[in-house]
């Protein structure tokens, strides 16, 4: 069966370390983060940093390095652009997937609770393992293939209108919020692509220059890599850069159906 | 190029599961209907109604699509929960075996009460 719960040694111990604010902190939030250290044998767990706002930047990857820098050196995460376009930072912050640099901690009620992507091994503390994910990524073969002679004068030209199809897939960061909030990557992910695979092959099959439609189709063509998705729209709903991968799933499905006859 | 097996078995599957849900909505409401408008629930008024070819033919189809997307549709359920290969291709097959009885019976049921067998 799937696995509905976690292995005993993956369990959370919610009572990890506190950290109090300094005594002279005046807007202070709790901050209670996922911790695990691959060299200890100790389970996972919780551990609250309380920060004082006045203090610290707006965003969630504000006060993870203000903990990091002040008082906590041994937090792991991943972060670089600090502004949505690297997708390192994704992590799942009050429940919901995201990027730590463009969630505000002032959209959180409460403590703000921080884990790693759901469902996927965990190197340390918010460090996923994606190794999986970027292996299904490129196993779309998310370049251009063509069959034909490129044009002897300069490039492969398209319409204004068939650039604008593959404008919106093509800014896909690849942060994963999307495949990591959706159930059934959770039960099959060694068989289902996964939302952001299947939003790059979706990304080539409409480009007008590419010549494999065909091939890219007939890859997808399967029952676990492609049909595992029941359009619940996790995915739309996660994605930090309001791209819509539910919807590019079944302009394939369509396409599929269509080819048959 | 058009492809045999399973690959094109998947296409197949998920398009008879959205064409047979869109069938049961227009067979499902005349059903109800139909059965919310007779005077009693009793046996032999229900009976009397299905001995009607038109609501027994009707009838048989419906019977049909419902169990043929539940089929369909429980696949599904087995093939995302159940990992192991071995009880998944058992559970598929007794879901194949359930649906076959329960669908056969539904339509002899029907069929032996429009022809007096």
């Amino acid at each position: 069966m799937a696995e509905f719960s976690l292995p005993a040694n993956s369990r959370v111990n919610k009572d990890g370390r506190v950290f109090k604010a300094a005594a002279n902190a005046r807007n202070s939030r709790v901050f209670k983060i996922y911790r695990f250290d691959p060299d200890d044998t100790a389970n996972p767990r919780l551990d609250s940093y309380e920060i004082d706002m006045d203090d610290c930047g707006p965003m969630v990857l504000d006060a993870l390095i203000k903990i990091k820098n002040e008082i906590d050196p041994t937090l792991t995460f991943r972060r670089s652009c600090r502004e949505g376009i690297c997708g390192s930072c994704a992590m799942n912050i009050d429940g919901r997937n995201g990027l730590a640099c463009v969630s505000a901690c002032a959209d959180v009620k409460g403590a703000v609770k921080i884990y790693p992507l759901p469902h996927m091994p965990v190197i340390k503390d918010l460090v996923p393992d994606l190794t999986h994910f970027y292996a299904q990524y490129a196993s779309v073969k998310p370049w251009l293939q063509t069959r034909t002679p490129a044009p002897l004068a300069g490039e492969r030209l398209q319409s204004k209108d068939d650039q604008a199809k593959v404008d919106g897939p093509s800014t896909c960061i690849l942060c994963a919020c999307c495949s990591t909030s959706c159930p059934s990557y959770w039960w099959n992910s060694e068989r289902y692509l996964g939302p952001a695979a299947l939003l790059a092959a979706y990304r080539w099959i409409v480009d007008s220059r590419d010549d494999a439609t065909g091939e890219r189709l007939d890859y997808l063509e399967d029952p676990f890599r492609l049909y595992r998705c029941h359009t619940i729209m996790n995915c739309t709903e996660a994605c930090p850069k309001d791209l819509n991968p539910a919807k590019a799933i079944g302009q394939i499905k369509q396409m599929l159906a269509e080819r048959q006859h | 190029m058009k492809l045999r097996g399973p690959q094109a078995a998947s296409t197949r599957h998920w398009w008879v599961q959205r064409i047979s849900a869109v069938c049961l909505i227009p067979l499902s409401i005349w059903f109800l209907a139909s059965l919310l408008v007779l005077p009693r629930l009793s046996y032999n008024i229900v009976k009397l109604w299905m001995a009607g070819s038109f609501n027994a033919f009707l009838a048989v189809l419906w019977v049909a699509v419902l169990t043929y997307h539940s089929y369909l549709g429980t696949t599904e359920v087995v093939e995302d929960y159940v990992a192991r290969a071995a009880t998944k291709q058992l559970s598929l097959f007794l879901l194949r075996i359930a649906h076959a009885l329960v669908g056969g019976a539904g339509i002899f049921s029907i069929l032996r009460i429009n022809f007096g067998l």
